[in-house]
C-alpha cells in the first residue's frame, strides 16, 4: 500500500514542509511539500539524509542509563519503565528536597517548545530555556530594545527586494530553503547584494558587493553607514518624521564616525562606502538590513544588531514590498490561535534562575540564558540547581568551554538527555530516553506566522524502527508519574491536537489534505499609515529610556577590539549547507560528504608559519591543542582562521566521526563568562589562538 | 548520446550538495560513490574571489567509450532515449569502463566490488518524472531538459531581456 504524509522536516531547527511517500510501512520517497509553493519540492542535503537518519544504527536505540562515570560510555539498556521509574523518583527526592526550581531544562526552541514548557512550568520550575544565547539572542534583544517586539516579529520580502545587506548572515549555507530560494529570485530581478564578513562564503559568492571586513568591526562599519546616510539624507525622512524618536540624539552620537574614521577600522574604503550608501538611497525602501540570525559574536554584537534594525527604519522599509514585513497570526486573519498548553500550567512565581526578567529585567524570560542558568549552578546562587533536561540540545558543543561545562554538570545531581543521537552532552547525561525521529513521531501543532497565518502539522509517518518515543510521550508519562497529569492531560496526539484547535474551527482532518492550513486567502499588510509598536511611546525608539534605566546606553561610543597575543589569530566559525549544530558529522550519507574539516588561514600568515594547503597544523590556546589540516585561502581575512563547527566528537560510538576533525568550542577557553551585557549572548567570537605547523604524518 | 540533459543553472547554485545527497539517497549508492558531483571552483589565489559549482554526471555518449570498454555486456545503452547505464548484477569490477571514459564518470562502489553510474533515474523517467538531483534541488538551478529545449528556453529568456530595452 502506497500513502502520501505531509509532515515537518526535522533534520535542522529550520523544520521545512516535507512529503513522504511510504510504501506497506516502509518510507521511499521524501521531497519538500509542493502545497508550500515557497517551498516547491526543494529539498537540502539534510532533509535528504532523513531515512539514513532512521536507519542509522550508532544512535541511541533503547532508554539507557549510565552504569560508570559521567562521560565514560558505559551504559545499561533499560526498559522505558525502568528508565521513567528511575528519572521520575530522582526528580521526586529532587524536587521534594530542593523544591521544582531545582530543575532546568534547555531545548532549541522553536515552534513546537509549547509541551515542554508545560512540562517544566508543571513541575513548579522557572528554568526554561532554549539555545538562543548561543545564537538569535542578541538580535532578539535588540530588535526589542527599537521596535518594542522580539527579531521574529518581523520577516524579509527578499524575492521584491532591491538591496539586501548581510552581515555575516550566510543565507547560502546557514540555509532555509525557502529563504534561500526567494534571495536568488530577488538577484535574478535585479536586487543588489551586499554581503560583509571576514570570510568569503557561498553567499560572498553570489553578492554584488562583498567586504572583507576585519572580523570584530561590524559595528564601526553600521555607525558609518548610519553616519554617512543621515549625513547626506540618504533616508525616508517622511517615514522617519511618522514612526522614528530619538533621531536628534542619535545623529549627535554619530557625529565623529565617519565613513573615513571606519576605514580605518575596518579596512573598508571610505569612498566604497559612501558609494553604497549613495546605492541605498536609491534602493530605498525596498532595503533589507538582516539584523543577523547567530550574532553572538562579539562584545558588541547587540549594539551592531541594533544598528542593523535601525537602517531598516531609516531606509522606512517597515511593512514596505521588498522590505520588512509584520509577520501575522491568527488574531490578524480574526481568528483564534491554538491553544497554549504551557499557559494553562499555573504561573510559577519563583525567581529565574538565570535572572531574565530580575537581576536582568532588560532580558526576555520566555528563553531565557543557558550560560547564566550554569553560572546559577555552579554558584548555588540565586539558588541550587540539581537536575537538568538536555531534550535535542548540546550544548557541551554550543556554548563554549566544554571542560569548563562539564566541571558545572558534575554538581548536578541529575542529567536527562532527551535525544536522536549520542550527542556528547546525551553521553555525559545519567539517562538517555531517545527520541524517535522526525518521521517516526508526531508533535504538537505549529502556528505559522507570516502574511498568510496559518498552522501546521508534524505528523508520524511510520512505525518507529527502534525503541524510542515521541518527545510528547516522555513528558506527558514523565508528568504522570510526577503527580502532574492534569497539566497535561493527553493520552494520545490526537487529544493535544484537538486540545489546540479547541477555539480555531479547524479540524485535525484538515491537515491532511496540504499539511497545514491557511487562516486567509489572501496575504495581509498593514495599513502603512497606521503602524504601531511595542515601544513605550509606540514609535521606533532609536533612544531607549528602560535601557538606559538600568544603565545600558542606547548608543555606545565604539571600542576597536582586542587583536588578542601578537601572533594569534581570532578564531571564527561557521557552517556549510549539508552538515549543521554537530547533528550530522556522523550521518551515514553526510558523514561521506565531508569527515573531516579545515583550518582557513590566508596566505600571508600561512608563508610566515612555512604552512602549505593541505599541511597538519597545530592550533592551540594555553595548554589546549589540538591537529587540523590547513586550507590556504584568501578567502578568510589575514586576521583570523576560520573552522566549520561541529566536529572533534568524543563520543566513540559515533564511529563515522570520532577524531575526525578539530572542535572549535574546546578554544573558547574562559568564554562560557565572556557575554554581552546589553544583548546577553555569549561572545563566540572573541578567543585567540596560535597556529603552527604539525608533524606530517596522518593521524588515524 | 541521451536525449534528454540535465541543465544546470551556475549562478543559481549554492554549492549545498542536495542533488549527491537526493541521488545517493534514491539509489543506496556506495559509500563514497558519486554518481552526480557538485564540483567547487575557485579563483586562484590573487584573482578576485569567486566560487562556483559545476553539476557534473555522465554525458551519455552517443558511442559510449564505457560500453565499448565493457567485457561483459554490464554497461548498456537504451536504444529509447541513449540513456547509458551499467547491470549490476553482469559487472565483474573489471574497471575497464573506468578506465575507458575520458572523464572517469563510472563510480567504484568498494563494497560491491561492482561500477555504478547515472542512469538519469531511468525508473523515474519511465514513470513519467523527473531525476531525483534535478526533482529536488535546493534551488531549482537543475533543470530536466532536452538539448533543443535548453536552447530554446535560453534564447526565450535573452530574447525577453533585450525586448525589456525596445525603444
Amino acid at each position: 500500500m502506497s500513502e502520501i504524509k505531509h509532515t515537518i522536516c526535522g533534520m535542522c531547527a529550520v523544520r521545512c514542509p516535507v512529503t513522504v511517500r511510504v510504501q506497506d510501512g516502509k518510507p521511499v520517497w521524501i521531497e519538500g511539500n509542493a502545497n508550500d509553493a515557497a517551498m516547491g519540492k526543494s529539498l537540502c542535503a539534510k532533509g535528504g539524509a532523513t531515512f539514513a537518519q532512521r536507519d542509522d544504527k550508532q544512535r541511541p536505540l533503547g532508554p539507557l542509563l549510565r552504569m560508570g562515570k559521567r562521560g565514560e560510555g558505559q551504559w545499561r539498556e533499560v526498559t522505558w519503565e525502568e528508565a521513567f521509574s528511575f528519572v521520575s523518583s530522582k526528580l521526586q527526592g529532587i524536587i521534594e528536597e530542593h523544591g521544582g526550581r531545582s530543575v532546568m531544562f534547555s531545548d532549541r526552541g522553536g515552534p513546537f517548545a509549547d509541551l515542554r514548557q508545560a512540562f517544566v512550568k508543571a513541575l513548579g520550575s522557572p528554568n526554561y530555556m532554549n539555545h538562543d544565547c548561543t545564537c538569535g539572542r542578541n538580535t532578539h534583544h535588540a530588535s526589542r530594545s527599537v521596535y518594542g517586539m522580539g527579531r521574529k516579529g518581523f520577516d524579509y520580502d527578499y524575492a521584491n527586494t532591491r538591496h539586501l545587506v548581510l552581515f555575516g548572515r550566510n543565507i547560502t549555507e546557514s540555509l532555509k530553503v525557502k529563504e534561500v530560494k526567494n534571495v536568488l529570485k530577488g538577484l535574478k530581478n535585479g536586487a543588489h547584494l551586499t554581503y560583509i564578513d571576514p570570510r568569503f562564503s557561498v553567499t560572498a559568492g553570489k553578492a554584488t558587493r562583498y567586504w572583507q571586513i576585519k572580523p570584530g568591526t561590524d559595528y564601526a562599519l553600521l555607525l558609518a553607514i548610519a553616519h554617512h546616510v543621515l549625513d547626506r539624507g540618504y533616508y525616508d525622512a517622511t517615514f522617519v518624521e511618522h514612526y522614528v524618536t530619538g533621531l536628534d540624539e542619535f545623529r549627535t552620537f554619530l557625529q565623529p564616525y565617519t565613513p573615513e574614521w571606519a576605514e580605518e577600522q575596518t579596512g573598508i574604503k571610505a569612498k566604497d562606502i559612501m558609494a553604497f550608501c549613495h546605492q541605498l538611497n536609491e534602493d530605498r525602501p525596498s532595503v533589507i538590513f538582516h539584523p543577523g540570525w547567530l550574532y553572538t559574536r562579539y562584545q558588541d554584537s547587540f549594539y551592531a544588531s541594533r544598528m542593523m534594525h535601525i537602517m531598516n527604519a531609516l531606509m522606512g522599509s517597515i511593512e514596505q514590498k521588498g522590505g520588512l514585513f509584520y509577520v501575522k497570526g491568527a488574531k490578524d486573519a480574526g481568528k483564534k490561535g491554538l491553544k497554549s498548553i504551557a499557559a494553562a500550567v499555573p504561573a510559577v512565581k519563583e525567581e529565574r534562575a538565570d535572572g531574565c526578567g530580575s537581576r536582568y529585567p532588560h532580558f526576555d524570560t520566555s528563553g531565557g540564558m543557558l550560560h547564566l542558568a550554569l553560572e546559577a549552578a555552579d554558584k548555588a546562587d540565586p539558588y541550587p540547581i540539581k537536575a537538568y533536561f538536555i531534550h535535542r540540545h548540546n550544548p557541551l558543543i554550543a556554548l563554549p568551554d566544554p571542560e569548563e561545562q562539564r566541571r558545572i554538570l558534575d554538581k548536578l545531581e541529575l542529567i536527562v538527555a532527551v535525544d536522536i543521537n549520542y550527542s556528547d552532552s546525551a553521553w555525559y547525561a545519567d539517562v538517555i530516553l531517545p527520541e524517535s525521529t522526525y518521521l517516526e513521531r508526531s508533535d504538537i501543532l505549529r502556528m505559522e506566522k507570516g502574511l498568510k497565518p496559518g498552522f501546521g502539522r508534524r505528523q508520524q509517518c511510520v512505525a518507529p524502527i527502534n525503541n524510542t518515543k515521541a518527545g510528547w510521550e516522555i513528558y506527558v508519562e514523565l508528568a504522570r508519574r510526577l503527580g502532574k497529569e492534569e497539566y497535561l492531560p493527553f493520552k494520545t496526539i490526537e487529544d493535544i491536537w484537538n486540545y489546540q484547535l479547541q477555539d480555531t474551527g479547524v479540524s485535525i482532518e484538515d491537515f491532511e489534505d496540504k499539511g497545514f492550513i491557511k487562516l486567509c486567502d489572501d496575504p495581509i499588510w498593514y495599513d502603512r499609515d497606521k503602524l504601531s509598536f511595542g515601544t513605550e511611546s509606540g514609535k521606533i525608539e532609536l533612544f531607549n529610556k528602560k535601557l538606559e534605566a538600568q544603565g545600558i546606553p542606547s548608543f555606545i561610543p565604539y571600542a576597536a577590539p582586542d587583536e588578542g597575543p601578537s601572533g594569534s589569530f581570532r578564531l571564527l566559525f561557521g557552517r556549510c549547507g549539508y552538515q549543521a549544530h554537530g547533528q550530522h558529522q556522523n550521518n551515514p550519507i553526510l558523514s561521506q560528504l565531508l569527515d573531516e574539516n579545515h583550518l582557513w588561514i590566508h596566505p600571508t600568515p600561512a608563508a610566515e608559519l612555512g604552512i602549505k594547503d593541505g599541511d597538519w597544523v597545530e592550533v592551540a590556546q594555553g595548554n589546549v591543542s589540538g591537529r587540523i589540516r590547513a586550507k590556504v585561502t584568501g578567502r578568510i581575512h589575514p586576521q583570523a582562521v576560520f573552522m566549520l563547527h561541529g566536529f572533534g566528537t568524543q563520543v566513540p560510538l559515533q564511529k563515522r566521526a570520532l577524531n575526525k576533525g578539530l572542535a572549535d568550542q574546546i578554544f573558547l577557553q574562559g568564554k562560557l563568562t565572556d557575554w554581552d551585557k546589553a544583548g546577553g549572548g555569549v561572545n563566540l567570537c572573541q578567543s585567540f589562538v596560535t597556529i603552527k605547523p604539525a608533524a606530517s604524518q596522518e593521524l588515524k | 548520446m541521451s536525449k534528454y540533459h540535465v541543465l544546470q543553472d551556475v549562478k543559481d547554485c549554492i554549492g549545498c550538495r542536495a542533488c549527491e545527497v537526493h541521488c545517493k539517497e534514491k539509489n543506496n549508492s556506495g559509500l563514497g560513490v558519486y554518481n552526480c558531483k557538485m564540483v567547487e571552483v575557485v579563483a586562484p589565489e590573487g584573482e578576485k574571489m569567486r566560487v562556483d559549482f559545476v553539476y557534473l554526471s555522465c554525458f551519455h555518449c552517443k558511442k559510449p567509450w564505457c560500453v565499448d570498454a565493457c567485457p561483459t555486456g554490464a554497461m548498456r545503452q537504451r536504444d529509447e532515449d541513449g540513456i547509458v547505464y551499467v547491470e549490476g548484477a553482469a559487472c565483474v569490477g573489471c574497471k575497464a569502463c573506468i578506465t575507458a571514459c575520458p572523464w572517469t564518470v563510472p563510480q567504484w562502489n568498494p563494497e560491491t566490488g561492482r561500477v555504478e553510474k547515472c542512469d538519469l533515474c531511468k525508473d523515474r523517467i519511465d514513470a513519467g518524472l523527473e531525476p531525483a538531483c534535478v526533482t529536488k534541488c535546493t534551488t531549482g538551478c537543475l533543470t530536466f531538459t532536452t538539448p533543443a529545449k535548453a536552447s530554446q528556453a535560453s534564447r526565450q529568456a535573452f530574447a525577453e531581456r533585450i525586448m525589456k530595452h525596445r525603444r
